[in-house]
């Protein structure tokens, strides 16, 4: 019986010839990330709870931190230096203030076929390049790193078919956004999305991650997409080699397959405070914002603020709203320079900041307080996500969030 | 009798013909600089004095900068305070995200030589860079400003500070002020005006001039003042007037005492935890082990600063471990030094930029420390707790020796490097 | 004349606006949410020990640093009588007047109180110390009339017609 891409790499991972969904194995990890979200706790528990602490390999390590920086606190400060001080003493991959985290991953790390652990939901994402990404708590990173391995309970893959290709005007956080909100925030618990067809053809390796980022907040174990010649381009021009490439096989079992036209997906948003509450975007047109955010590493990378800076291109931010460009990492802010981006953005009036998480984990830079309301391309927009527990969060595509912070009110691209 | 520049500043205001030490004068304020964190008080001041009307809308400036990017949830209280405020008056110069206070006002042109100008911040000495009697008040007295546009003041006594002679290269105009403050003492200019004069100065830019005139509050002084020419007419974009070109102390005004420095005896300097007048030699600290560097503030912040930076730092690498973070003054600085490409420097040799704002210097976001560590910054208090936790030691520096301790991952001279 | 007495906390030279009130609480929305946070980055454990009535000695240069009114709003909030010092800077100084803070300049009793002790003030003449007494200065008229309207917000209310 044939295997689909994610069990393939499991198969792997584990050294076995074949699995299928519901076995449980152990696995080699390839490569595990830990941010400054949780990897104080980590090293609290590695030299508290451990007997004989080791690291099985380093080189398969990577701490980065993106959460809060620079940072704004001397407890978020004492965090980071507990990280940084176990990064140094055990030769760590270390990044702070690079990127945020899944970007610094996909530039610098993720090979196609590989089985990755990160402590961050959001791990998803490295499904844009074939590879098998998932979140998983502070524990089981401290288990990986001590042994280099873990276990699995092999999920079962979903197919979504994608056909056609997306509108002018119209983004792949978009079409993510309306899969979300017509299969349900739990739509694909514990399963894995593979996205494929001819649709899938036409997306980057950019719009990939948007895709897979989000899996998660359909209760996704992870996304994954196969690595194509799209795929593999990247990760030549970034001098890395794929450790294995995978297609699923003809007769592969999927639990469930749904198809996509991309040609009939219009600019959509979601309303607070669910994910899955996705409408047309026209309908909340004209929400008063307060604030609006292009950035994340679901949607900060140089398409979504190309996007953005021809919106904003000659106009100005409306006087009362705060426009937060946040680059997804200093790769991505360097080329935005390079492009004349953020001089546009800068014109404009917006506020440019240093690669972080920023508002899309409201604790660092760029809250928003009582009863204000942002537009965001976070990940999120859970109640109290972005600050204060009374504040509202609408997720939009870069287009929809440029164009809400010049005229103050949410609006699409083609209303301005 | 001669009279110094303040003092020629406030009788002109007070339509008197001289004035002198001691006197207390009401003032005709021209300018005033209101920033977002001392907005709900003013409001709340200004409310309870029963005024009904702000004096002169166009007089005053609204500044966001403290608070800006938001760091706690309820931050934006205060742009909500302050939007309301400035919606019910009509005022029109309001910057919500443009950069630092004290950068906005020279530089957006609110303030010209011979103004008498009040900010609710104590860096307010800043705009004696042009010729200008500033000063920072608390909010009550702001809230007074705004229904009445006057306030009383004392005339201070002037100490005259003249320096002939070329710096050495690597030294700032930071080495020459953090030098003076550790003359003077912390508290050496209480009460009194710094006026500085001689060719070191002539030759100075407005910007260097900036972080002098901005760091006399360190030494307690209630202003500072530099003799408006003719860098300071371009830079405000006005010709000046007779009364303003006439702003130099005469050479028979009393001074209450003059310092004499050679521009070819100053060294890089710094000033040590937690005292901005502890102030030793670069080459005495050589070798201390730092965590962070911020370049920055209203001291220095400036596109000469970026770009002095930016020169020692072409080609390298911040060191492994440390941190450099880069916070330009304002909007117009990002954009020049985006322009000239000091900030691609900056950036290529791993500095992380944040968006214009006070940012690490007034201790709410942009780099806060923990316990033990260490940080090189150029801005203008090394107080305890500032940047962190009470046991952060602040070490303050010159762009070029911040830039050059960033490499080496310590303290090291920039000529040296 | 007016006479007060009461128990004596001293701190050093250079206490700045910073260790009176960090930057990190200036955002609080009342004084009485910052009041305990009063000297944290030097003595934490202070705020909480203050009393009523207390009055502070300290050394040159007392609220040197920021403009932040705050500084002498906590300190008269923690219920401080008055604070004596070697010297002011000038900002906390109009502040705390504008604020009905009663600050002394006394060169010598710094040097020779010890904390916990107790000492009588006799505004506008002198400070009496285990039977020696201080000599303090008086206040410019200026500023007593500030002090006497009851703060700078009185006077301004007097002459907005909203009290006698």
């Amino acid at each position: 019986m044939g295997m689909t891409i994610a069990e393939k790499i499991i198969a792997r991972a584990a050294g076995v010839k074949a699995v299928r969904a519901g076995d449980i194995h152990t696995v080699n990890l390839d490569r595990m990330m830990s941010n400054d979200g949780t990897t104080h706790l980590t090293v609290d528990m590695y030299y508290n709870k451990l007997k004989n602490p080791r690291i099985a390999d380093v080189k398969k390590m990577v701490f980065i931190v993106d959460h809060n920086v620079p940072s704004d606190s001397a407890k978020t400060a004492g965090s980071q230096k507990k990280m940084r001080d176990f990064a140094r003493e055990h030769g760590i991959d270390f990044w702070e203030g690079k990127g945020v985290c899944h970007q610094i991953m996909m530039e610098h790390y993720v090979c196609p076929g590989e089985l990755i652990f990160g402590a961050d939901s959001h791990t998803c994402t490295y499904g844009a390049l074939g590879a098998f990404g998932t979140g998983v708590g502070c524990t089981d990173l401290l288990y990986g790193m001590v042994t280099g391995t873990s276990w699995v309970l092999v999920p079962e893959t979903v197919k979504f078919n994608l056909t056609g290709s997306l509108p002018e005007g119209v983004y792949p956080r978009d079409l993510m956004l309306t899969i979300i909100g017509q299969i349900g925030a739990n739509g694909v618990n514990y399963q894995v999305m593979e996205f494929t067809g001819e649709g899938a053809k036409t997306l980057s390796v950019n719009d990939r991650m948007v895709l897979c980022n989000l899996a998660v907040e359909a209760g996704a174990k992870t996304a994954i997409f196969e690595a194509d010649e799209i795929a593999l381009e990247y990760l030549r021009e970034r001098g890395r080699e794929p450790k294995a490439v995978f297609k699923s096989d003809e007769d592969a079992v999927y639990a469930k397959e749904y198809t996509f036209d991309l040609s009939e997906v219009v600019p959509v948003a979601a309303k607070p405070d669910f994910v899955d509450a996705v409408v047309p975007a026209r309908e909340v047109c004209g929400v008063h914002i307060d604030e609006a955010f292009l950035g994340s590493c679901n949607n900060g990378r140089i398409d979504e603020l190309r996007v953005g800076a021809a919106i904003v291109k000659g106009r100005k931010v409306a006087e009362h709203v705060r426009f937060l460009v946040v680059p997804a990492s200093q790769e991505v802010y360097r080329q935005a320079m390079e492009e004349g981006l953020i001089q546009i953005f800068m014109e404009s009036g917006a506020i440019v900041m240093n690669p972080n998480c920023s508002v899309c984990w409201g604790s660092c830079q760029g809250v928003i307080g009582e009863n204000e309301v942002l537009i965001s391309t976070g990940t999120r927009n859970f109640k109290g996500r972005a600050g204060h527990p009374s504040s509202k969060v609408y997720l939009g595509s870069a287009a929809t969030v440029a164009a809400s912070a010049v005229k103050g009110e949410i609006c699409t691209a083609d209303m301005l | 009798m001669g009279q110094t520049i303040i003092e020629k500043i406030i009788a002109r205001n007070i339509g008197a013909a001289s004035v002198k030490p001691g006197d207390i004068v009401t003032v005709n304020v021209d300018r005033v600089m209101l920033d977002d964190i001392m907005m709900p008080f003013i409001v709340n001041k200004f409310q309870e004095m029963g005024f009904k009307e702000v004096w002169d809308p166009d007089k005053v400036v609204l500044i966001y900068d403290h608070l800006v990017p938001a760091s706690q949830q309820d931050d934006t209280r205060h742009y909500r305070i302050g939007d309301e405020f400035a919606a019910r008056h009509g005022l029109t110069h309001v910057h919500r995200s443009d950069g630092i206070c004290h950068q906005l006002m020279t530089e957006a042109g609110y303030v010209k030589p011979g103004d008498v100008v009040f900010g609710t911040d104590s860096h307010t000495t800043t705009y004696g860079c042009v010729g200008a009697f500033s000063t920072g008040i608390g909010y009550t007295e702001m809230a007074a400003i705004l229904g009445t546009g006057q306030l009383w003041v004392k005339v201070p006594e002037t100490i005259r500070v003249v320096i002939d002679g070329t710096l050495p290269e690597g030294v700032m105009s930071k080495d020459i002020i953090l030098r003076l403050i550790g003359d003077l003492g912390a508290d050496g200019a209480t009460y009194r005006a710094l006026e500085f004069g001689g060719q070191t100065v002539e030759q100075m830019s407005i910007a260097s001039r900036m972080t002098m005139a901005n760091m006399a509050i360190e030494a307690g002084a209630k202003c500072a003042a530099f003799i408006p020419d003719e860098k300071t007419a371009q830079y405000c974009g006005i010709q000046l007037s007779g009364f303003q070109a006439g702003l130099r102390g005469d050479a028979d005004a009393s001074y209450v005492k003059t310092l004499t420095y050679r521009a070819e005896d100053f060294l890089p300097v710094m000033a040590c935890p937690s005292q901005v007048d502890k102030i030793r030699n670069v080459s005495e600290l050589a070798g201390t082990v730092i965590d962070q560097v911020f370049i920055g503030s209203c001291t220095n912040g400036r596109l000469e600063d970026l770009q002095a930076a930016a020169a020692v730092l072409k080609g390298k690498q911040v060191a492994p471990f440390v941190k450099l973070i880069v916070t330009p003054a304002s909007r117009k600085v990002y954009l020049e030094a985006l322009e000239c490409g000091a900030l691609q420097t900056l950036m290529d040799a791993g500095a992380i930029i944040t968006h214009p704002g006070c940012g690490l210097c007034c201790g709410r976001t942009g780099g806060i420390l923990c316990d033990g560590e260490r940080v090189v910054a150029t801005n203008n208090r090394n107080f305890l707790g500032r940047m962190g936790t009470s046991k952060v030691e602040i070490y303050l520096a010159s762009p070029v020796t911040a830039a050059a301790c960033a490499v080496a991952g310590k303290i090291v001279d920039g000529v040296q490097v | 004349m007016e006479q007060f007495t009461g128990r004596v906390w001293v701190l050093g030279d250079d206490i700045d606006t910073d260790i009176i009130i960090p930057t990190e609480y200036l955002a609080l929305k009342t004084i009485e949410e910052m009041k305990k946070y009063g000297f944290s980055p030097l003595r934490p454990e202070l705020a909480a020990q203050i009393g009523k009535g207390d009055i502070l000695v300290a050394g040159k240069n007392f609220g040197c640093g920021s403009s932040r009114e705050q500084a002498p709003e906590v300190v008269k909030a923690l219920g401080i009588r008055c604070v004596i010092a070697k010297s002011f800077a000038r900002i906390f100084f109009r502040n705390a007047i504008n604020n009905g803070l009663l600050l002394i300049e006394q060169p010598d009793l710094y040097d020779e109180i010890k904390e916990g002790d107790t000492i009588t003030v006799t505004v506008n003449q002198d400070v009496d110390y285990q039977g020696k007494r201080y000599p303090i200065a008086s206040l410019p008229e200026n500023l007593v009339e500030i002090i006497t309207a009851g703060g700078l917000v009185k006077a301004m209310r007097r002459r907005n017609g909203l009290e006698d």
